[in-house]
């Protein structure tokens, strides 16, 4: 597990980096959420007045006057776009840094097979995503406790299982999308992250659109469907972890035949 | 066994040529040059025989393993020091040696501590930082630490300043009478003189001529040079003419009565006919090639 360790020694500044940022701002939200409370009707008001605005972020059925209504809305915005942008730019450098810093000269004329370059690789993606959740999971937890609200379980927990699959499905898709690329493509990774977001906010607005949920892992994430039904929608993260073995075939099968130049 | 062979080896980038047909064979124990201009192939050939580049037709066995079904094991029993050296931001040397140990699942700390004392390499400094002759020192090591049976080393003394390359090839002399193939690519003409038995030269993606280093050097034109004066105009096989108030010189390549006829024809005070220097020979393949050296 050489490259693993080593993948997570090189990727361990901008795993903190990340987290902290992430952490403190979601930590930032649960602590404001006492004084949201006390003004719940005026916020209420003012956010059921935006139209399109307030059904994109699923307002329209949450109530943000109540901890996991709040939490899904505030804190589900910033756990993913956060999360997203992290592991799409994790996914999409893990492959193609190697030809861009010019150490794919380096690593691969080592008795390393390019298919356990591509497992090590992915397996450290998916251990920095993991680190970053459970590390936010605990920040969010020890926030929540803070304020001294009972923390609603099931929702914090589903609500941070959904943005997990979330990460991975953008990191597994962009880690597929750096085998074909021979530079870093930071810009890639975010567009994609950000694009996803941005299906999930026009499938929200419109019943026209609603057939976008089905191209973007933000779907799967809305705060108000799960709440609404306790669970996540199984047939969207059926779809979502197809995206995830297509990603990770295409970046094997890529990567094993590749020229590096 | 040939610790290199190499047949009607070819790649194609799309519709550029890097290397086409090239056959080569270099034997067990061999201290052998591979030379050519930059462009003409050689790092395209190397590159190939180290799984890098798949190779658009043709076949080649390093080590009696066939490169592309025996990747891993080939590059086991193989050092490669690449021309341009880069390595992982924010590592100190130390580590990075230890690094590719571990990649090659071997301790090699003895190996690597008298490596960097004889290059004089620190190994506790940032790889980063290091300046390009340091940087060339820890591929050196990292190349030569497992104790490889074929070394692959491409433009090796670039950035090395003349006393390090004294100990490199010193290190290399040693490492090939105790049984190492040496497979050194290099546009330094002196250098693959100097070192090796063998050598080939590339143009434009093909080998153009191979055999003993001395045999290269005795097939090649002879560097003719007077005092006085000759028509030379009309000689065919001059190459590389140099004239002066008093003289020329140029390297030869036709027949000899013609060159002296032409030189008794004129005043020639001087006069002498001497055996080309590899960088002579050079010069001559690549002019008959209408290639450009």
């Amino acid at each position: 597990m050489t490259i693993f360790r080593h993948e997570l020694r090189q990727g361990r500044a901008a795993l903190i980096l990340w987290t902290a940022a992430i952490g403190s701002l979601l930590a930032v939200c649960v602590l404001l959420f006492p004084q949201i409370r006390g003004q719940t009707e005026e916020v209420g008001r003012l956010f059921a007045s935006m139209g399109g605005f307030t059904a994109a972020f699923g307002m329209d059925r949450l109530d943000i006057g109540t901890l996991p209504g709040f939490y899904a809305v505030e804190c589900g915005s910033v756990l993913g776009l956060g999360g997203a942008l992290f592991a799409s730019l994790l996914g999409v450098s893990s492959l193609a840094k190697e030809e861009r810093d010019r150490t794919a000269e380096f690593l691969l004329t080592h008795p390393v097979s390019r298919r356990r370059v591509v497992w090590q690789k992915l397996a450290a993606l998916l251990a920095q995503i993991a680190a970053m959740d459970a590390a936010l999971l605990a920040l969010a937890l020890a926030s929540l406790a803070l304020i001294g609200e009972p923390i609603p379980w099931r929702e914090i927990l589903l609500l941070h299982g959904a943005y997990f699959l979330l990460q991975v499905e953008l990191g597994c898709v962009c880690f597929g999308v750096s085998a074909f690329l021979r530079r870093g493509g930071a810009g890639m990774g975010m567009g994609l992250a950000a694009g996803a977001y941005f299906l999930d906010l026009i499938a929200n607005m419109t019943e026209r659109a609603s057939f976008l949920k089905y191209a973007t892992p933000f779907a799967y994430c809305d705060g108000a469907d799960i709440l609404t039904a306790g669970k996540l929608d199984g047939g969207l993260v059926a779809l979502g972890m197809l995206a995830v073995c297509i990603g990770v075939a295409a970046a094997a099968w890529r990567y094993s035949g590749k020229d590096i130049r | 066994m040939n610790a290199i062979e190499i047949r009607s080896l070819t790649k194609y980038y799309g519709a550029v040529r890097g290397i086409e047909g090239i056959d080569l064979a270099v034997e067990q124990g061999d201290f052998f040059g591979f030379i050519g201009p930059n462009g003409a192939g050689k790092s395209t050939t190397i590159r190939t025989l180290l799984g890098l580049i798949r190779p658009s037709a043709g076949t080649a066995r390093v080590l009696g393993l066939d490169i592309r079904a025996d990747r891993e094991e080939l590059l086991s029993r193989v050092g490669y020091l690449p021309a341009e050296t880069a390595f992982y931001p924010g590592m100190l040397v130390r580590d990075v040696l230890k690094l590719s140990a571990a990649l090659r699942r071997r301790d090699c700390r003895r190996a690597a501590e008298e490596l960097c004392r004889r290059l004089q390499l620190d190994p506790a400094r940032r790889a980063e930082e290091l300046s390009l002759g340091n940087r060339k020192k820890a591929a050196i090591v990292c190349a030569l630490q497992h104790e490889p049976e074929l070394l692959i080393l491409d433009e090796p003394t670039a950035g090395l300043d003349p006393l390090m390359q004294r100990e490199f090839f010193a290190i290399l002399r040693e490492r090939n009478q105790a049984g190492t193939t040496v497979f050194l690519s290099s546009h330094i003409l002196s250098e693959v003189q100097r070192h090796c038995a063998h050598a080939a030269m590339t143009r434009q993606g093909a080998i153009i001529a191979g055999g003993t280093v001395e045999s290269l050097v005795r097939a090649g034109a002879r560097r003719v040079s007077f005092r006085g004066h000759a028509c030379l105009d009309g000689l065919d096989g001059v190459q590389d003419l140099r004239r002066w108030a008093d003289g020329a010189a140029f390297l030869y390549s036709g027949e000899t009565q013609p060159l002296l006829a032409a030189l008794a024809s004129g005043q020639v005070r001087d006069l002498t006919v001497a055996e080309p220097d590899l960088e002579d020979v050079f010069l001559h393949c690549y002019e008959e090639g209408g290639g450009e050296p």
